[in-house]
């Protein structure tokens, strides 16, 4: 067989054949790329941005509650109405026997008025709660109260866990047995169970040890337990993962080239795990709101009168048949941010390594 | 292998005596202030507050006042402050119904997990794929105690679609048809988190599973399809499954199910802590968290001397 054309191969092929493609062929870093696979995931896009207009709207709470409810969160309205279409409503029903003879009808009193879209000018949007509070601005700054926690938490969490892992992993022998032992102890408690004690011991006196002091009722609290009960989720496979990075080549080099402990764990380590941490970042927020809304429903988490969409399904638990829409409504807003940080979560984590398993497990 | 175990022994003990220490430690130290003033409330005189330092030891150096917690604990004499009643009696009072309720969930999550994981798999990229992944999804991003509360308020007696009774435990023994159709509710309120993820982690497994040589090799020798499936793939793709249940089960028993046994007013050892919560009544948590995290410990040990009888490649030396 006859070819028709022959190509010899040199080491100046690959520049030849660029130079025809018009330009030489350019580096591209490991961020780009994953960000270009993450760009071309639309679901994982659309997703992240109902997260971000999830925490603009929770954000623009004051102005809301001013400007369009105008009301506070905390304002009681009982006794109180509002118009609509025209027509004065009562916030809280007044029970009572309405009517005379064969039209007498009872009706039962202390039962909020339900969810009034833009029927009222802005008042109302949800409904209002038993004490005539209006639960579209209480749902917006528990809002801000449940995301600052469960970032907040996040933030935490992921940075001793990545400290403690660095330390474990890059020193190894006492200070890895330490810190290991220290993972399993905690690893050992019942997760909710443990943030539960925490959590009540916290919220009688707070907490001032070792020159700290945070009072009873802080947001601090539910912050700081969190974050504590769920540093080994984190930092043990963080550690695992640095273990085997230490034994690299890389790492020989520049222990060669006599850089510090410092300077190894903080430029050689640290960007090798970078995907990893920010893919747990994402998830670990998903996993600390829904925490956050478990230990505030049970009373040992963000305390009364700051409200929290766990605080706020605790409320309407018992109006639940006669004022559903107290409990639903935080509800679906926890269901909303949780599915759009999983949803999100697993894209980023495709995007950065395909192949990797990095999961939260539950 | 007995080597083996007693280390494992050895390690659990100390886990546990650590365990307990750090117990400790969150509910008598963290608190602060005097612990008496607190126990006595805020109307007592100077001679009650004695009383109290008095009658739990409270000037007794620290080791001695953590001995005397733990001895009060094992030998039953722990009492709560605001009801006085005795907290290991009514911790053993909501076992039956923690079990129960755990013991079914388990089975469901098992079943349905491995079968909707499946399902899931074998028709990677189609359209019941795509649902099933959705709705996992939505399974495992919402809190336990609102599904309760709307499951609750659905389907529960008086409710608009009245199927099932409302909450509260009945016994099996008292009648076992009640029990069931009790529990059958909390069963699956509390499963769905764990179908949703077993779901996803049995997908992956499965897909990884399938395009192994040997799969191909019994597909090549002529197996028949679902031969292969069960075979080969499902057997081989379950030992994470296995492992994950062995420890979430351990969790579920030791307090995850605090939540749903709260939200259906089961009165098992999870509501018990979480009732307690509410009048910072310390005793009844100190000891559902206590004997939950020995329950873990046990647990976890029982697991991994199994293990390594089943599997020698795993005993550590």
């Amino acid at each position: 067989m006859a070819t028709e054309t022959t190509t010899d191969f040199s080491l100046d092929t690959a520049a030849a054949l660029a130079a025809d493609e018009g330009g030489a062929i350019e580096g591209r870093s490991p961020w780009f790329l994953a960000w270009r696979r993450l760009r071309r995931n639309f679901v994982a896009l659309a997703f992240l941005f109902l997260f971000v207009l999830i925490v603009v709207a929770c954000m623009l709470a004051g102005p809301y509650a001013r400007h369009v409810a105008h009301t506070t969160p905390n304002e009681n309205h009982l006794g109180e109405t509002f118009v609509r279409d025209g027509q004065k409503v009562d916030i809280v029903s007044k029970g009572g026997i309405t009517g005379s003879g064969d039209n007498t009808s009872f009706k039962a009193g202390g039962i909020p008025v339900g969810p009034q879209l833009w029927h009222a000018g802005g008042r109302y949007v949800f409904g209002a709660d038993t004490q005539g509070r209006d639960v579209a601005v209480r749902l917006l700054y528990g809002g801000q109260n449940s995301l600052k926690v469960g970032i907040g938490s996040a933030l935490i969490c992921t940075l001793f866990a990545l400290i403690f892992a660095l330390l474990a992993g890059y020193y190894g022998g006492w200070v890895d047995w330490i810190l290991s032992r220290f993972f399993d102890l905690i690893w050992a408690f019942p997760v909710l169970l443990l943030a539960i004690a925490l959590g009540t011991a916290l919220s009688i006196n707070g907490f001032h040890h070792a020159g700290i002091n945070i009072q009873a009722g802080s947001l601090w609290i539910p912050t700081g337990v969190i974050s504590f009960v769920l540093i080994p989720y984190i930092a043990r496979p963080l550690r695992g993962q640095i273990l085997s990075l230490r034994e690299k080549e890389f790492i020989e080099a520049a222990t060669a080239q006599g850089a510090s402990p410092l300077r190894i764990m903080a430029s050689e380590l640290m960007p090798n795990v970078a995907s990893s941490v920010l893919v747990f970042f994402t998830l670990i927020i998903a996993n600390n709101i829904l925490t956050e809304a478990g230990l505030s429903f049970l009373g040992a988490g963000v305390q009364p009168p700051n409200p929290s969409w766990g605080t706020l399904i605790a409320d309407g638990q018992s109006r639940i048949a006669t004022a559903p829409w107290l409990a639903i409504i935080p509800g679906i807003a926890i269901v909303l941010t949780v599915l759009s940080l999983n949803v999100f979560g697993d894209g980023l984590r495709d995007a950065l390594d395909p192949r990797a398993k990095v999961r939260i497990e539950h | 292998m007995l080597t083996f175990v007693i280390r494992r022994l050895i390690g659990a003990f100390l886990v546990l005596v650590a365990v307990s220490f750090i117990t400790y430690l969150i509910f008598v130290k963290i608190p602060g202030g005097d612990p008496a003033q607190r126990i006595a409330g805020k109307l007592a005189t100077d001679q009650n507050i004695a009383d109290i330092r008095e009658k739990l030891h409270l000037d007794d150096p620290f080791y001695k006042q953590y001995w005397g917690m733990m001895d009060s604990l094992f030998t039953g004499s722990l009492k709560s402050y605001s009801s006085q009643l005795n907290v290991v009696d009514e911790i053993k009072k909501g076992m039956p119904a923690t079990f129960s309720l755990c013991i079914g969930a388990g089975i469901i999550w098992l079943g349905f997990g491995i079968l909707v994981g499946l399902i899931s798999a074998i028709t990677a990229g189609r359209w019941s794929d795509r649902v099933i992944t959705v709705l996992a999804l939505i399974g495992i991003s919402m809190p336990v105690f609102w599904l309760g509360l709307i499951a609750r308020y659905l389907f529960a007696e008086g409710h608009p679609f009245s199927i099932f009774p409302d909450a509260e435990y009945v016994g099996i023994t008292d009648n076992p048809w009640q029990w069931f159709v009790h529990l059958l509710m909390p069963w699956w309120v509390l499963a769905v988190l764990f179908i949703g993820f077993y779901g996803r982690v049995l997908r992956s497994n499965i897909l990884d599973t399938i395009n192994e040589d040997y799969v191909r090799t019994a597909k090549a020798k002529g197996v028949p399809y679902k031969r292969v499936l069960v075979k080969h793939v499902l057997r081989n793709s379950l030992i994470p499954i296995v492992t994950l249940f062995g420890l979430d089960f351990a969790a579920v028993l030791g307090g995850s199910a605090i939540l749903t046994e709260t939200v259906f007013q089961l009165k098992g050892v999870g509501q018990y802590a979480a009732d307690s919560v509410q009048s910072l009544d310390l005793p009844p948590i100190m000891g559902v968290t206590i004997y939950a995290t020995f329950f873990i410990v046990g647990f976890s040990v029982v697991v991994d001397v199994l293990y390594a009888w089943l599997d020698p490649r795993i005993r550590p030396t």
